[in-house]
């Protein structure tokens, strides 16, 4: 297989709230033999605040980054969700409206010719490096753990943007989980929003769906959440008012099963919030 | 002439030029709307909304320019797409609040949500330092919207900002972008526009 290198956009979220998330990723990166070459000094995507404020604006702030990642010849793999969308958005938008793309260029002062692609590290892993090749990797099974794959909005919304899965049925983090060994459960809030940018904004919203996610995850039997985004991640982790279940990234899982040294994943798992250890150590997996 | 329409309010006047440029600046056809709500049967914040995004939708296209601008049904929204994915008509309703949202910040309406200052407050660091300074965000954030003084709240997430701090997820620095000047520059020509 040739190797497989992108330019990595970690997002600002992971330089701080969810270093466990960052970390997490370039070690099961090493592991799967993708290269990730964080990009050279990126910018934030300006997230829900650009796009609901200013269109123009949460073009460019992503399109900087774009550009960036196209002057170095590199497609863009990007962890958090959210800005996932914002770059999948601003390409989209800028291939229907050469007018709009040539605004942008001039706001950025860069060429952006738009032939960068962006995709999703769960997609880099699932989809590119593939199920059949993780699966032969995994040294540590997730045996007997059971988990509810979250996949929340930008992921899936809008479909014709993002191309990612089935936007009602999402099942790519589901067999990757499968793959790792482990059982992920059926249940009804794979796709429900978890209140994302009312974060700080609405903390009282953000509760009552975070509430409900986690009784839904935890109705289906699932003994974790398993999450692709540091602001779910966030939102999951610290606004569960009547549950306590562990949340866990995708990246984590995948390092652990691939053979993650202790001395690396001790380090993440500390950093959460709602532990995930016990049911890890009840499971032999730490 | 004005239309005006006769709602349980009273007499409302109809501006269809509010119909048009909202349509024009979300690209999306309200015309198309039959009002069959699988919009706001999705819709995770419709129960804080003071209009669902069907309703908000109808007045738009009667022009009901105030109600729809003093509304918090836009602010509230979270952009989760749920309801522009399942619209049998594929109307954009998530450029419709970002429509929205343009307009009232334009004609100076702030609403009765403290939703415009957390934007403005987010954008404010991205414009400063280049990404967003979480603490920075956090600790300004509550102090400007008041959230400093609401004690409950405040105990809450005191507790959780030190387990977070603890736990190293918290950057006491702001972070550092070396192309900071181009980012504000972007930022100012962006303006102009939006
Ligand atoms: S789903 Fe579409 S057509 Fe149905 S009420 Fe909502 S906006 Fe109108
Ligand atoms: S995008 Fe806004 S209006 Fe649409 S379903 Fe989500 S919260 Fe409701």
């Amino acid at each position: 297989m040739a190797k497989i290198k992108y330019g990595y956009y970690p997002g600002c979220s992971l330089e701080s709230t969810a270093k466990e998330y960052d970390l997490s990723m370039h070690v099961t990166a090493k592991l799967l033999d993708v290269e990730l070459a964080e990009l050279h000094d990126w910018n934030c995507c300006g997230a829900s605040s650009g796009h609901c404020t200013n269109y123009e604006l949460s073009l460019a702030l992503p399109a900087r980054n774009l550009a960036i990642a196209e002057k170095a010849g590199l497609n863009v793999a990007v962890a958090c969700a959210a800005c996932y969308l914002r770059f999948k958005q601003t390409n989209h938008d800028l291939k229907k409206n050469d007018t709009l793309r040539q605004k942008v260029e001039s706001l950025i002062e860069m060429p952006y010719k738009g032939n960068v692609e962006v995709k999703h590290l769960l997609e880099v892993f699932a989809k590119e490096v593939g199920l059949e090749e993780i699966k032969k990797r995994v040294k540590k099974p997730l045996k007997g753990l059971k988990l509810a794959a979250y996949y929340g909005c930008y992921l899936v919304r809008p479909p014709d943007v993002t191309q990612f899965d089935d936007p009602e049925q999402p099942m790519l983090m589901d067999n990757l989980l499968a793959a790792l060994g482990a059982e992920p459960v059926e249940y009804t809030h794979k796709v429900e929003c978890c209140g994302g940018s009312l974060l700080l904004g609405r903390v009282d919203i953000v509760q009552k769906l975070v509430d409900d996610i986690c009784q839904a995850a935890l109705d289906a039997g699932a003994q974790a959440i398993v999450t692709a985004c540091p602001l779910c991640m966030a939102n999951l982790d610290t606004r569960q008012s009547k549950t306590k279940v562990p949340v866990i990234h995708f990246s984590e899982l995948t390092g652990l099963a691939l053979g993650a040294e202790p001395k690396q994943y001790n380090v993440w798992l500390k950093k959460h919030i709602n532990s995930p250890a016990p049911i890890l150590k009840a499971k032999g997996l730490i | 002439m004005t239309v005006q329409l006769v709602t349980e309010k009273g007499k409302e006047k109809c501006d269809p030029a509010f119909t048009k440029e909202v349509m024009e600046r979300s690209h999306s056809h309200l015309e198309r709307c039959y009002q069959c709500i699988a919009c706001s049967s999705g819709c995770p914040g419709a129960y804080q909304m003071d209009y669902p995004p069907h309703q908000l939708l109808r007045m738009v296209q009667l022009g009901l320019k105030d109600r729809v601008l003093d509304s918090n049904t836009f602010w509230i929204c979270l952009s989760c797409e749920t309801c522009a994915t399942r619209c049998p008509n594929d109307i954009e309703i998530v450029l419709v609040m970002d429509a929205l949202r343009e307009i009232a910040l334009k004609e100076g309406r702030k609403g009765t949500t403290k939703l415009p200052l957390f934007h403005a407050t987010f954008l404010y660091m991205v414009k400063m330092f280049g990404k967003v300074y979480e603490l920075g965000l956090i600790l300004v954030y509550t102090i400007f919207s008041g959230n400093i003084l609401k004690l409950k709240g405040l105990m809450r997430d005191a507790v959780l900002g030190v387990k977070m701090f603890m736990r190293g997820k918290l950057a006491i620095l702001p972070p550092r972008v070396k192309g900071k000047a181009q980012i504000k520059r972007i930022f100012q020509l962006s303006s102009k526009t939006g």
